[in-house]
């Protein structure tokens, strides 16, 4: 063991100062919303509320729970974020696991094929008059089917796919495996960590998407959660009966506010610690291309 | 090229598909979706080129004047296009300047934390923004910057001084705009950083130490050159995306006050487009950007090879 000279000593804890201060510009901004939040209407007026809630009380997230409309597009936002997930994550299985064959015949052309999309985008209005033309505007498809697959996830997947040694497959197919078998049985259960870290990835995808909802859906039953609170935060949207009152006083707007961010971030607060020794394997899988 | 070499390959091939149409079965969706989504559209870049109208199909709208390119030398005399080009390419740079060290810097810190579980809760909190939508971030900025019931402005007024219209100001909300960018992305950005960090050959560390190295000879002599491909790549990266850029953050972090430095071009786009229903400029506008974008990332992957490093493909 070397021992560490003072002056070295003295770095450690500048470098544990410094990294303190920056974790507290992480986190202030959240306790400050959650304080609001909590906080009374009295003493969100005059702006007496800071990192820690004053006049304790639950009553704007009762407010919002018992608001039909962020209810609704909360339980939607959920139903969306799992069905785009678990169809996002097929497909691109499905995509990664052929291109791993060497032996398959025109894989050099399909991966060009695959490239090309990931450089030349044809652009915003394009794609919203494709989406006019297959009359998926307006369409709760419009939210699931365009952003199915990434290319880029697709990319980390297959990298994660080359990383499983070969005989392991080779002695399936010699054994008579099938290609969909060598896929369920070996692969599938091998790529868990890869799993975890593309469903993180296109689960929160979704959970944060808008510009999506905002380009092709009129129909405000089918707004996603971040649409309606752009609206709400932009005093965009109609009032709904239940927050109108709230709305029309300052110090309740506020902490209706703070609740309806806080209620549309914390599910994703409450997974992605849990997740990162995969998300972190994943990142650094991206950037291995071939 | 004669008979019986042709009926040998057809047999060869009906046994290769025999074995191999499970492949092609899976690739088939995936496939026919990016056909679909990615393809399909390209037909409708023709229209850059053409008079839209609605009872037409694409293919029967009349050409634009001027060789087509009416639309484009109309964008380029629109000053709201010009602002949203120059705010494009102001926006990424500063990103580039302020927001690109940013990761490097925290993950050199963070590799000189000696205490692992302080760095392992430092790395969770650090993370988090990259998992906060652009609305939300936004909103946050909101309850921190307002002018008076803003967490900042209420410290500054405190303290004496004037509330900050850090949201309403054309400079100011430059300054915000680029610092929550930061915020959100310095946590994430280091990851990849970290595991270069990591594949250094730790008896680089410890023969230094032999040669009497300090800490900060280390970082610069050892780290620093061990995490140089990295920089260097990711760096013509960003160079190469100068003029792209998304739409949900700046869109998020606009109001009317600041749309002369706020208005970059994926929101004109949509602004003009989708809601003005100017489709030929603003399909003109989105194709000069795509081509732009290409151009620019096959500079960049030919700067990287010329410099030594791998290419980004």
């Amino acid at each position: 063991m070397k021992v560490k000279s003072t002056a070295d000593r003295i770095w450690d804890y500048v470098f544990v100062f410094l990294c303190l201060i920056v974790s507290a510009i992480c986190i202030i901004p959240m306790l400050n919303l959650l304080a609001k939040s909590l906080s009374s209407t009295e003493f969100l007026i005059r702006n007496e509320v800071y990192i820690i809630p004053k006049g304790f009380n639950f009553d704007a997230y009762g407010t919002v729970l018992k608001d039909p409309k962020y209810t609704r597009a909360f339980v939607w936002t959920v139903a969306l974020t799992v069905i785009c997930t678990v169809l996002s994550l097929t497909m691109t299985t499905l995509c990664a696991f052929p291109l791993i064959f060497e032996k398959l015949k025109g894989r050099k052309i399909i991966n060009i094929f695959i490239t090309i999309t990931m450089f030349f985008n044809a652009g915003t209005i394009p794609n919203y008059l494709l989406m006019q033309k297959l009359g998926l505007l307006s369409n709760p498809l419009v939210l699931i089917i365009p952003g199915v697959m990434s290319v880029y996830n697709m990319i980390i997947m297959r990298s994660f796919f080359y990383g499983i040694p070969e005989s392991l497959r080779e002695s399936a197919e010699i054994d008579g495996a099938s290609f969909f078998q060598i896929l369920y049985k070996i692969y599938v259960p091998l790529s868990k960590p890869v799993m975890a870290t593309l469903a993180l990835f296109y689960a929160v995808g979704r959970w944060n998407g808008y510009s999506d909802a905002l380009m092709y859906m009129k129909e405000e039953k089918f707004y996603p959660l971040q649409l309606l609170l752009y609206n709400i935060i932009n005093n965009i949207n109609s009032v709904e009966v239940a927050t109108q009152e709230g709305f029309s006083s300052p110090g309740l707007a506020e902490s209706l506010k703070a609740a309806i961010v806080m209620f549309s971030t914390i599910p994703i607060l409450c997974i992605y610690p849990f997740l990162q020794k995969y998300f972190i394997s994943g990142v650094t899988l991206g950037a291995v291309k071939e | 090229m004669s008979k019986p070499a042709v009926t040998k390959s057809k047999v060869k091939f009906s046994v290769y598909m025999k074995k191999y149409w499970q492949l092609y079965a899976m690739l088939l969706l995936p496939l026919l979706y990016l056909l679909i989504f990615k393809y399909f559209p390209m037909v409708y870049v023709q229209i850059a080129f053409k008079k839209y109208s609605i009872v037409q199909s694409v293919w029967e709208m009349p050409w634009a004047q001027n060789h087509g390119f009416e639309f484009f030398i109309k964008a380029f005399g629109n000053n709201d296009f010009k602002y949203a080009l120059k705010n494009t390419l102001v926006l990424n740079i500063l990103d580039l300047i302020f927001g690109f060290p940013a990761p490097v810097l925290f993950a050199l810190i963070l590799n000189e934390l000696c205490f692992v579980r302080y760095k392992k809760v430092v790395q969770t909190i650090a993370y988090m923004p990259h998992f906060l939508s652009w609305v939300i971030i936004y909103s946050l900025a909101l309850q921190l910057l307002a002018p008076n019931a803003g967490l900042i402005n209420m410290v500054i007024q405190r303290l004496g001084g004037e509330a900050i219209p850090f949201l309403n100001d054309e400079a100011h909300w430059i300054r915000s705009y680029i610092g929550f960018g930061i915020w959100q992305n310095f946590g994430w950005g280091s990851i990849i950083y970290l595991a270069a960090i990591a594949g250094i050959n730790p008896e680089l560390y410890e023969a230094a130490s032999v040669d009497g190295a300090g800490r900060f000879r280390k970082i610069w002599h050892i780290t620093l050159p061990g995490i140089k491909p990295t920089i260097v790549v990711l760096l013509i990266m960003s160079l190469g995306n100068i003029l792209g850029g998304g739409f949900d953050r700046p869109f998020a972090f606009q109001n009317n006050l600041v749309m002369r430095v706020a208005d970059v071009i994926a929101t004109y786009v949509y602004r003009v487009g989708i809601k003005g229903l100017q489709f030929s400029l603003t399909t003109a506008v989105g194709l000069f950007q795509s081509v732009v974008g290409v151009i620019f990332l096959l500079l960049a992957n030919w700067l990287s090879r010329k410099l030594g490093e791998r290419g980004i493909w």
